[in-house]
């Protein structure tokens, strides 16, 4: 059984704000399935895991312009906007 | 109009031939939604407007004597995780309640280029993490079979429409069994293709590694004419890739068909077993050669699947942070915006699954879990590609239930993983796979699972075809 600090800590780790009733909820659920989770344990074969084979999957890193349209409507969708900007709380 | 027995050969046939125009005809859809909906609850949002303007361009299309596709003017509908310029896209979750669509979907690009009509956005577990449709912040669908049933998930909008005649097709994803299970449970055909097969772009991303989109129709042949509108390699997907149906010429008669072992176990339904089993005697008796093979990691394959699928989640739900688009709640530090946006936009199944994920992936457990879960689906690969030197096709059930009754497993999160036993292991191999009805237990129906090697769809589809007029009378 995970603890209840635990489920606190993978919550705020998780960006998500809990109820005291949805914490104690997930404390019982999680513990659960992670014990099922424990069945690969028994998986005693070492194998070596390998990226992509072979193949250049890498794109250049450039921007491609996109339509004024879309620009507007990605930006009308961003609950808080200045200009032509996303706005955000402080960060530092 | 005979709803009920159109398929969308038919309806091509009869748009041809001016039985009648796809503007009735999509009346005659809207018709029927607006009738059963209030039951089912398959869609979430109805682009009546949308459908009837689409439908209007493809009777121009037609009596212009242009040559047209087999879907144009055919109406479909699209599971609420993949975007539709301009219509709303909810994922059914609180925190998308509001969000409409900025651009299109490939698949919806490539439908619409074949004057396809989009009669509106299905149901389905909260950003397809479900086995129910349970989990939709808009509230369950329900099986056209037995009301008091869930239709199977997450693409449970998209499968009950179909077999409810709401649409004569429809898209559906699927992660770890979102199309093929809820096409088990309401007796229509779904089609999982190959990863790749089919871009993602513009569909809602949950486990990137593991999500593929794909059709759920009446018969085999029409899941096949969707499938072929919507494949091909887009520059926008870069897993997906350049694919060309083949290996047409299948034949029943010697074809090599494997039986996993593995996947006739204790605690399924003996009903259900019976039925997938004489299903697979009608193949043996067309010639098929059967033999029982062994996928000897199968039984991981769900811890597997529960530790990848959450993990590739919990990164890609991030950009739910109520600073981009959708639900915002204001606080006075970013923190603070992150966590009340989240934690009142999401659902407790998501919330559950970001959590497993970040547990996975954190440090001190990553090695024992999301590592592990990786070398795990290496094996589960090496047991198909293993298979698969000796057979040409594997056949399983595809749940080891019929469906069951809405709220049933709601409150117990491992029982309803445990619905997907079946068909995580598709996924996390990447396999094409096809579920097609295959009889019926006290009324409900059951699914019967093809499944093939990369790329050899066209090969899946074909035995499929062949297969389901076996067993269907």
């Amino acid at each position: 059984m995970i603890s209840k600090k635990d489920v606190e800590n993978i919550a705020k780790l998780s960006r998500l704000d809990l109820t005291e009733k949805e914490a104690e909820g997930m404390q019982k659920d999680l513990s659960e399935v992670l014990d099922y989770f424990n069945l690969l344990k028994e998986v005693k074969d070492k194998i070596k895991l390998v990226s992509v084979e072979g193949k250049e999957v890498l794109r250049n890193d450039e921007a491609k312009a996109q339509s004024r349209e879309t620009i507007e409507k990605l930006i009308q969708a961003a609950p808080n906007t200045k200009g032509e900007h996303v706005k955000v709380k402080t960060i530092l | 109009m005979d709803l009920k027995n159109l398929t969308i050969t038919k309806i091509h046939e009869g748009l041809l031939k001016g039985d009648f125009t796809s503007v009735e005809l999509t009346k005659a859809y809207i018709k029927n939604i607006e009738e059963k909906d209030k039951d089912l609850a398959a869609f979430i949002t109805i682009t009546k407007d949308l459908a009837l303007s689409q439908a209007a361009e493809a009777d121009k299309m037609i009596a212009s004597g242009k040559k047209v596709s087999m879907l144009t003017g055919v109406p479909g509908a699209i599971k609420d995780n993949m975007l539709i310029d301009g219509v709303k896209c909810t994922s059914a979750s609180k925190i998308l309640a509001n969000y409409v669509a900025p651009y299109d979907a490939t698949v919806i690009q490539k439908l619409k280029d074949q004057g396809a009509v989009f009669l509106g956005k299905t149901n389905l577990d909260e950003f397809a993490m479900g086995a129910s449709t349970e989990n939709s912040a808009f509230g369950p669908t329900h099986n056209p079979y037995d009301l008091s049933r869930v239709p199977g998930g997450s693409s449970g909008g998209s499968a009950a429409a179909v077999a409810a005649n709401e649409c004569c097709y429809a898209l559906g994803s699927d992660t770890g069994g979102s199309i093929r299970q809820p096409a088990s449970f309401c007796g229509v055909v779904g089609f999982k293709p190959t990863y790749g097969a089919v871009s993602r772009y513009g569909l809602m991303a949950f486990a990137s590694s593991l999500d593929q989109i794909g059709p759920l129709a009446k018969n085999v042949e029409d899941a096949r004419i969707v499938f072929e509108a919507i494949s091909g390699a887009d520059p926008k997907d870069a897993t997906s890739g350049q694919y060309i149906l083949k290996d047409e010429n299948v034949s029943l008669k010697n074809l090599k068909v494997g039986i996993p072992k593995e996947y006739f176990i204790k605690g399924m339904d003996l009903e259900v077993e019976k039925v997938v089993k004489e299903a697979i005697e009608k193949v043996r008796k067309q010639g098929a050669i059967i033999q029982e093979i062994s996928l000897p990691h199968t039984e991981y394959a769900l811890a597997c699947y529960y530790i990848i699928a959450p993990s590739e989640a919990s990164a890609n739900l991030a950009r739910y942070d109520g600073i981009k688009y959708g639900l915002s709640k204001t606080e006075n530090e970013l923190l603070g915006v992150y966590l009340k946006t989240r934690g009142l936009g999401f659902g407790l199944e998501v919330k559950r699954r970001i959590m497993l994920g970040t547990y996975s992936l954190s440090s001190g457990y990553y090695d024992a879990y999301y590592l592990k879960a990786q070398e795990v689906r290496e094996l589960i690969k090496q047991d198909f590609k293993e298979a698969f030197s000796k057979v040409d096709l594997i056949l399983t059930p595809v749940s080891p239930t019929t469906a069951f009754k809405i709220g049933e497993k709601a409150a117990d999160p491992l029982s309803m993983y445990l619905a997907d036993i079946f068909t995580v292991a598709v996924n996390l191999a990447g396999l094409p796979a096809v579920s097609i009805p295959c009889g019926e237990i006290d009324k409900l129906p059951v699914g019967l699972q093809v499944i093939g090697k990369h790329f050899e769809d066209g090969k899946v589809l074909k035995a499929a075809s062949l297969i389901e007029k076996l067993v269907v009378e």
